[in-house]
């Protein structure tokens, strides 16, 4: 995804001199096509990512238009009150891009998981949080929000070759996507998390049960415009994320289902709480989150059948 | 532009504006801003490149020390970009003259309040500057206390590696933080030397005499920002300057003024 994401920089800035490209020492074996065709609009601040936050921040009042790049949490939790005071009170276009959503720094551990970067950048308004289903729809997710006058968060995963069945690349702002049409029940998956969903679906037809999947690849302080009518026509969703159970998409869906008065179960699967100290794979850490395609197997026969 | 080549900005209007605002609304950080009120006349009065706040190749100014914003709306009224009217909605309710500055305020470049974000918030100015082929410079003024933060040493880090000799930092020496003197609470000395060591051109002036406001905006206009490394001006300033029972006065960091000492302090500010 990473590697889509700075091919598509690099296309939007061959037009556009004001991008410039802030790395906090990462990106290894990923950034270097937009170093090298543009050496004099990159700069490795080092590994002080407050910084480069706050350098952001004066280049785009400057009329520039930085993207920041670090490993997830530290493009986002390190600096976080340099980009609340920043760019989110000047309302200024500075893109965080923030690489591994959820486990996908697997054996790296706690540190590098990213587990509440969707709830904290909803939080601040005007921000739109981007989160990439697949490595096609980053590049079109990019250009997309190229010309969105505030902040910009990319969620970016690692995996450059696995696609969303029948997505393209295709992506709405401010809006859901339903990817998979279903009668039964509803997932509603956060960006990379619709891959297990898909999986998922695959199985409980086999169940006779008919899933649809709904993607969340958007998420502003708003709610996504057609999300509420799709809510509105299920009985049973199951929310599907590589992040905290609280302030991510299951969150945003009980919001929605409480303030919109739909008559609905929600079911959420993300992560409650971290074993301390315990690391492992990507897929294994959903596994024991309950976030992989077999544990959501389990979860949709139990909730169907307790309908 | 008069203002490049003389200073024009009388810094005892500044503390006058200072004592007569705070005690309306009853509010404190007078101390601070008066300690800071030679460096802004400096700055307003005979330094920065702003013909209109709104021009988009102006100089920048980022008030990192923003708790001393008093000071700020000050200069910005004498400049003649604040009316009285706004000046007199100071700490009111609705108002965009707050303690901190807000970047909704004309005149205001950047929202402060967190202390050290200034640094690289001016880094990024001067390096758009730079990106741009523009002239235009970027100060930042920061608290002493504030070079307590780590983000300020990634900031200076960044710049002289990246020799931005169009960023100015002017330091407000006055030894005192919001609890105790700086060399009780976290040493910063030898401060020039610190400076110096991570590759800043350094220039050391004294802001506490008579006439300090012209000495620095003659210090600072001695710069070369064209090429070089980044400079940082360390003013060794008085807190409370020209308050004779505020100066020096840890209590006067966020203590207001009785009704009495306001009269003594408009007496004093008058008598000198």
């Amino acid at each position: 995804m990473r590697k889509a994401f700075i091919a598509a920089l690099v296309e939007l800035a061959e037009q556009d001199p004001r991008i410039v490209f802030l790395t906090g020492d990462l990106g290894y074996l990923a950034v270097e096509p937009f170093a090298e065709r543009f050496p004099k609009r990159f700069y490795n601040v080092g590994v002080a990512e407050q910084n480069m936050m706050g350098l952001a921040t004066g280049l785009a009042e400057g009329g520039m238009i930085p993207f920041v790049y670090s490993i997830a949490p530290f493009a986002i939790l390190r600096p976080y009150e340099f980009f609340r005071n920043g760019p989110v009170q000047h309302r200024l276009p500075v893109r965080v891009v923030g690489v591994g959503g959820g486990f996908e720094y697997g054996p790296n551990g706690f540190s590098h998981y990213a587990l509440e970067d969707i709830a904290l950048m909803r939080a601040q308004p005007g921000v739109t949080v981007v989160v990439p289903a697949d490595h096609v729809q980053a590049g079109n997710a990019l250009r997309v929000t190229a010309g969105l006058p505030g902040p910009v968060y990319f969620r970016l995963g690692k995996d450059d070759k696995t696609t969303v069945p029948d997505l393209n690349g295709r992506f709405y702002l401010g809006r859901a996507q339903l990817v998979v049409p279903g009668d039964d029940l509803l997932f509603v998956a956060l960006g990379t998390a619709v891959q297990q969903a898909v999986a998922a679906a695959n199985v409980l037809e086999t169940h006779g049960i008919d899933a649809a999947i709904a993607l969340v690849d958007n998420l502003t302080d708003a709610h996504p415009e057609n999300l509420t009518g799709l809510l509105a026509r299920y009985g049973c969703v199951i929310t599907v994320e590589a992040h905290y159970l609280n302030g991510g998409v299951g969150s945003l869906v009980c919001e929605i289902v409480a303030t919109e008065g739909l008559d609905c179960r929600v079911v959420r699967c993300g992560v409650a709480r971290l074993e301390s100290g315990v690391s492992g794979s990507e897929a294994y850490m959903l596994d024991q989150h309950g976030l992989s395609a077999s544990k959501l197997v389990e979860k949709a026969l139990s909730v169907v059948g307790s309908t | 532009m008069a203002g490049r080549r003389g200073h024009t900005m009388d810094p005892r209007r500044i503390r006058r504006i200072i004592i007569e605002q705070s005690h309306r609304v009853h509010v404190g950080h007078i101390g601070c801003a008066l300690s800071v009120a030679d460096l802004i006349a400096a700055l307003y009065g005979g330094v920065l490149r702003i013909d209109d706040p709104d021009d988009a190749d102006r100089d920048r100014f980022v008030m990192s020390k923003g708790h001393a914003a008093l000071a700020l709306y000050a200069a910005l009224y004498l400049k003649g970009w604040l009316t009285q009217r706004q000046l007199d909605t100071f700490c009111a309710d609705g108002t965009l003259l707050g303690v901190h500055p807000e970047e909704a305020l004309t005149g205001v470049d950047f929202a402060t309040g967190s202390l050290g974000h200034g640094l690289s918030i001016a880094a990024g100015s001067a390096l758009a500057a730079r990106l741009q082929g523009s002239r235009r410079r970027a100060f930042a003024l920061l608290s002493d206390a504030e070079c307590n933060e780590g983000s300020v040493w990634e900031a200076a880090m960044f710049s002289a590696h990246h020799r931005l000799s169009n960023l100015v930092a002017v330091i407000d020496l006055n030894g005192q933080q919001a609890l105790g003197h700086t060399k009780d609470v976290l040493d910063l000395s030898p401060l020039a030397n610190r400076w110096r060591e991570f590759g800043w051109n350094v220039i050391e002036e004294d802001a506490v005499e008579s006439g300090s406001a012209e000495r620095i905006a003659a210090r600072l206009n001695e710069i070369d920002t064209s090429t070089g490394p980044p400079t940082v001006l360390i003013a060794k300033t008085r807190f409370g300057k020209g308050v004779s029972f505020m100066e020096d006065r840890i209590k006067w960091h966020y203590w207001p003024m009785s009704d009495d000492e306001y009269t003594q302090a408009l007496l004093e500010l008058d008598a000198s």
